[in-house]
């Protein structure tokens, strides 16, 4: 639990932070929150040379809602998330890890970590949400999130480069469920299940799941969402699409759950989900 | 005994003395102790389960400005250190294997983390990097982590020269013929019953201070046991006793993992004399879960027999018990504890225990809370309702059929329960318990969709460690007496220092001490301290293991004060010209019987016996101190009744526990609070084996559950309320008439959860489920596969029919 020696600077300003990434060599990290990244260190699985943290970086953090879309600055936390009242996103933030990690984790963060077992990365992807990420010398670019995870703890983020916001559409008009199934309360998820359901007189008119820690990356689980668009959202018809929701999928086992357990999880989270989405 | 009128302070439910220092951040432990000039020490560790130690190139640390030193295994000698660690059990008429256990390895590594060298020098951060820059070459040898597969032929050897892993074999039985007995049954239920490995977590890791002082030695170490560790520093560094000092400061959690003389201990105080400079090791969380004593990991294959009408006949364990790579100071005794209650609360006409110790490649087993009583209660009580369930009777009327009911009340075994009212504590749960609510409960629950079931767990255990005759060398084997010890000092002004032997650390003796201290001198617990945990002041102690410390040190208290208070009486009568046997403790004070008026404080005897006058007793000597030592007659068996109610999502095998309700009898209660949170504790340390923790090795020996992300340590958010009531059967073995109680919650719990759970699960079709009863197990039970793999015992699940699923 004793992290090696490394560098620390925490710059005023996005260019300062950007250009400190950019100097300082390929070890060079950012730090959020610090509740992927430390923890990492400690363990000496993670050995970045300079650490930039962004507490001081201004104009990353914020909730705002324009013109039906939503955008959270990278530096918010976990709790500020929950605390937004933005529906699934929120409902989801405030099942991370516990109070305290919530206080500290922050959403940039999480996504820029890329663990499959975290919450917001699915999350992300069933809202259909961007990732905008800025490179040193100040230049811009919007990253889909269905785009953006790549494999295990690896994401579309170029070398120094930053998440500065996300963005999603919102979700009036959408219902909602989450199910995240861990052994304790503040574990990361065996199984996590994402569901929004737009309906029209009973009818599925759209319909999107977000997987968590289903394979190396999140996933969509588009034959359950192909299965149940336009079907009467029935309990029978929420089962059958159901039974889809582990298809194409290769899970990482580990010692509290076997592969055929996992993809059984989701298929049980996914009904579940579902059936909170379309009360 | 000489306490006149009510007890006003014994049986009041006090804070603890404790606990503003512990919750406003003003305790001291030994990370808050870094002494002018001190060192760190950080340990290179094993990365093998097993392997010849072919170099260890440690010149690039060494070329480093900040490393004073680097030792290894091959330094034992130039370093002073004498013999190998110690293991205190020496069994008449039994050979324990015993492998030389040295504080760093030399030639050969057995278990991932084993030591092979210490890093010493500037900084706790830059001598990480420093151990980084050892390099150890290694030559794998063929590992075993299953205790089972290490018995058969053609098996890895862990220790070479022995030829088997086989520790020893030792066996425990009593009462009519076994086999004859088991052959007139009617029933016989067979079971294998695997309690997995746990770790002992405590919140606070070791760490050692190790101070070279003039000509002698303070070392202040996370202990439970000071003065074991002060003899062994002195035996194994050819120290004489009285200049090495032990101190064990505030110390946050132990549970048997701190019972132990652990290597870097002996280690860091010859390093430290050697050097000349303080040195100072504090444990990483990562090295706990890797190399600090687990517990547990035994296999127990069960036959227990009843006639058709429910009568007990025989029980049979016959136990493999794994104790890792090493034997530690008490390794191979721990499964034979629980063989000294294998009777449990009922009338078995023959019992017996066979019990072998096997050696693997994994991190040495020892004590952790309720050491070898847990593994005995939850084969028991589990197979309880198996037996239940085959002879078509009811849980408890089966259980109530054989209790013992008269005490004292010997056992097949010979072993005499002290006292007991297995019925009284039955009855009182049920009061808290409603069977035919539960019922209803249980209908509502399957209407929507979850399995509800309900265990009970009537256990007795066996603590206060320890008559001395019965368990030092020519009884069971332990080189050691296990008396306690009381010195009671009263200052000028009446207030009260005491010193115990024991070594509380969490348990809340500096309350429960002067609380009885305080009424039998007339005096305010407030202005009664309790000091431990330093050989340098109070007489030789043994210290706080095995729910000893009330039940045996709390009796060397009462003898400390009673003589305190019947030099009192003495000197009181002398003044007062009354008989001595006419003084009595009243109202504050020692008071002529029938004129209270007539009286004087504690403070004004003290004043009498520090300035001694004309009027002082010819031939009394001067001063008010009294010291006590207590070695009881026999144990305490502290008994109860839990019922543990749980609900099982089917769909994904989630268990929920609903409530969990203990009724405890640990006698006369001198702080119902701290009973409370014993009980309270000890049931949290249960649900998180039955339900979550497991310490789990694959099949090379390496260690999966290194952090608590992977070693599933229960939360509060994920425990339920507990349930808490008591009876009080007063024991007859010391005055205060109390039992043990630090371990019984976890002594009781397993079974109590596991029996809910199979009884959840049994609509369904499953008969039997080992522990952890994790949610992907308890859904492979419930289809009716089993795909666990890894190194080490996998438990198994039953249905219907005996039909076997195990891996």
């Amino acid at each position: 639990m004793i992290p090696a020696e490394f560098d620390y600077l925490a710059p005023d300003s996005l260019e300062e932070a950007l250009e400190a990434l950019a100097t300082g060599g390929e070890d060079a990290r950012a730090l959020a929150g610090g509740h992927s990244l430390l923890p990492l260190m400690k363990l000496r699985l993670a050995a970045p040379t300079l650490l930039v943290d962004l507490r001081r970086v201004p104009g990353l953090g914020g909730v705002a809602r324009e013109n039906g879309t939503v955008r959270i600055g990278a530096m918010s936390t976990h709790h500020e998330v929950s605390a937004a009242g933005l529906g699934l996103a929120s409902t989801a933030a405030g099942t991370i890890a516990d109070q305290q990690v919530r206080n500290c984790g922050t959403l940039g963060g999480t996504l820029a970590h890329g663990d499959p077992a975290s919450d917001m990365p699915a999350v992300l992807m069933a809202l259909e949400g961007t990732i905008t990420a800025m490179a040193p010398g100040g230049a811009s670019r919007e990253i889909a999130a269905t785009e953006f995870f790549k494999d295990y703890l690896e994401t579309a983020l170029a070398q120094h480069e930053l998440i500065t916001e996300i963005r999603f559409p919102a979700t009036e008009g959408w219902g909602y469920g989450y199910e995240k199934f861990n052994r304790r309360q503040e574990d990361w998820a065996l199984v996590a299940v994402s569901a929004l359901v737009r309906q029209e007189g009973g009818v599925c008119s759209d319909v999107r799941i977000g997987l968590t820690h289903m394979a190396n990356t999140p996933l969509r689980a588009t034959a359950v969402e192909d299965a149940l668009r336009g079907q009467p959202l029935s309990p029978e018809n929420i089962a059958a699409a159901a039974r889809h929701a582990a298809d194409g999928t290769s899970p990482p086992a580990d010692l509290n759950a076997s592969q055929e357990y996992k993809r059984h999880l989701a298929t049980v989270l996914t009904q579940r989900a579902l059936t909170q989405a379309s009360r | 005994m000489s306490v006149a009128d009510q007890p006003k302070f014994v049986g009041q439910p006090m804070r603890r003395k404790e606990d503003p220092r512990l919750l406003t951040g003003r305790a001291r432990y030994v990370d808050d102790i870094t002494p002018q000039g001190t060192l760190w020490c950080t340990f290179v560790r094993s990365s093998e389960a097993h392997a010849r130690i072919v170099s260890i190139d440690t010149s690039l640390a060494e070329q480093r400005d900040d490393v004073m030193a680097v030792f290894t295994g091959e330094d034992m000698e130039a370093l002073g250190i004498l013999d190998a660690l110690p293991m205190a059990w020496v069994p008449p008429g039994v050979e324990v294997r015993n492998a030389p256990h040295w504080p760093l390895a030399s030639g050969e590594v057995n278990f991932v983390g084993d030591p092979v060298a210490v890093v010493i020098g500037e900084g706790r951060y830059a001598m990480q990097d420093a151990a980084e820059e050892v390099f150890v070459e290694y030559e794998p040898l063929p590992a075993v982590t299953d205790i089972e597969r290490a018995l058969q032929d053609g098996s890895a050897i862990v220790h070479e020269e022995f030829g088997t892993n086989e520790v020893h074999q030792w066996s425990l039985g009593g009462g009519e013929d076994l086999e004859a007995t088991l052959a007139a049954s009617d029933v016989v239920v067979e079971r294998r019953v695997v309690n997995h490995r746990i770790s002992g977590a405590p919140i606070e890791p070791r760490g050692v201070v190790a101070e070279p002082r003039g000509t002698g030695l303070t070392l202040t170490s996370s202990t439970q046991v000071p003065h074991f560790v002060r003899l062994f520093l002195a035996l194994l560094l050819g120290e004489s006793e009285e200049k090495v000092r032990v101190i064990a400061p505030e110390v946050g959690g132990g549970f048997g993992a701190k019972l132990q003389v652990c290597g870097e201990e002996i280690l860091l105080a010859a390093c430290a004399r050697k050097l000349t400079r303080p040195l100072k090791w504090i444990e990483t969380r990562s090295e706990h879960m890797m190399v600090t004593h687990h517990g547990r990991d035994q296999i127990a294959y069960v036959r227990m027999g009843a006639k058709r009408d429910g009568t007990l006949t025989a029980i049979h364990s016959r136990i493999v018990a794994d104790m890792g790579a090493y034997l530690m100071l008490l390794t191979p005794t721990i499964p034979a504890l629980g063989a000294f209650v294998m009777s449990g609360c009922y009338k078995f006409a023959a019992v017996q225990t066979d019990i072998t110790g096997v050696y693997t490649n994994k991190c040495p087993t020892d004590a952790i809370r309720g050491a070898g009583r847990p593994e005995a209660t939850h084969m028991i009580e589990v197979c309880m309702d198996q037996l239940a369930d085959e002879l078509g009777m009811d849980r408890l009327e089966l259980r109530r059929k054989n209790f013992f009911t008269e005490f004292p009340a010997e056992t097949a075994l010979g072993i005499v329960y002290d006292s007991g009212n297995y019925h009284g504590t039955l009855d009182k749960l049920l009061e808290h318990f409603d069977q035919a609510a539960f019922e209803q409960e249980k209908q509502d629950a399957a209407g929507r969709g979850r399995l509800r079931g309900v265990g009970f767990s009537t256990y007795t255990e066996i603590c206060g460690l320890a008559p001395s005759r019965v368990t030092g060398p020519q009884g069971f084997g332990l080189q050691t007496g296990l008396w306690e010890s009381a010195m009671v000092r009263v200052h000028f002004t009446g207030a009260v220092t005491a010193y115990t032997g024991a070594s509380p650390h969490g348990q809340g003796q500096e309350t429960t001490f002067a609380q009885v201290i305080a009424d039998r001198l007339g005096v305010d617990p407030a202005n009664v301290e309790i000091m431990h945990g330093d050989t340098a002041s109070g007489p030789h102690g043994l210290g706080t293991y095995g729910s000893r410390t009330t039940a045996v040190g709390g009796e060397a208290i009462v003898r400390a004060t009673n003589k305190v208070a019947d030099k009192a009486k003495q000197i009181v009568a002398n003044l007062l010209e009354a008989a001595p046997e006419d003084i009595e403790v009243a109202g504050g004070k020692f008071s002529v019987k029938g004129s209270p008026e007539k009286g004087m404080t504690l403070a004004e005897v003290a004043g009498a016996a520090f300035i001694p006058d004309e009027n002082w007793p010819e031939g009394m000597e001067p001063g008010l101190e009294e010291t006590a030592f207590f070695d009881p007659s026999n144990f305490v068996f502290p008994f109860g009744a839990h019922a543990c109610v749980v609900e099982v999502d089917p769909e994904t095998g989630d268990v929920d526990v609903i409530r969990y309700v203990a009724v405890d009898d640990c006698g006369p209660a001198i702080n119902p609070k701290l009973i409370d949170g014993q009980v309270h504790g000890g049931i949290a340390h249960s649900l998180g084996q039955a339900l979550y923790e497991r310490i789990h090795y694959d099949e090379e020996g390496q260690l999966i559950t290194g952090t608590f992300v992977d070693y599933c340590l229960p939360s509060a958010a994920d425990l339920p309320s507990y349930e808490t009531d008591r009876t009080e059967t007063p024991s007859p073995v010391n005055e205060l008439g109390v039992k043990g109680i630090g371990e019984a919650g976890t002594i009781a719990a397993t079974a109590a959860v596991t029996n809910a759970v199979i009884d959840a699960l049994r609509p369904a079709g499953v008969t039997y489920m080992d522990m952890p009863l994790t949610p992907n197990r308890i859904w492979e039970a419930l289809r009716g596969t089993h795909t666990e793999t890894g190194g080490g015992s996998s438990g198994e699940a039953r249905r219907d029919g005996d039909r076997r699923e195990t891996q």
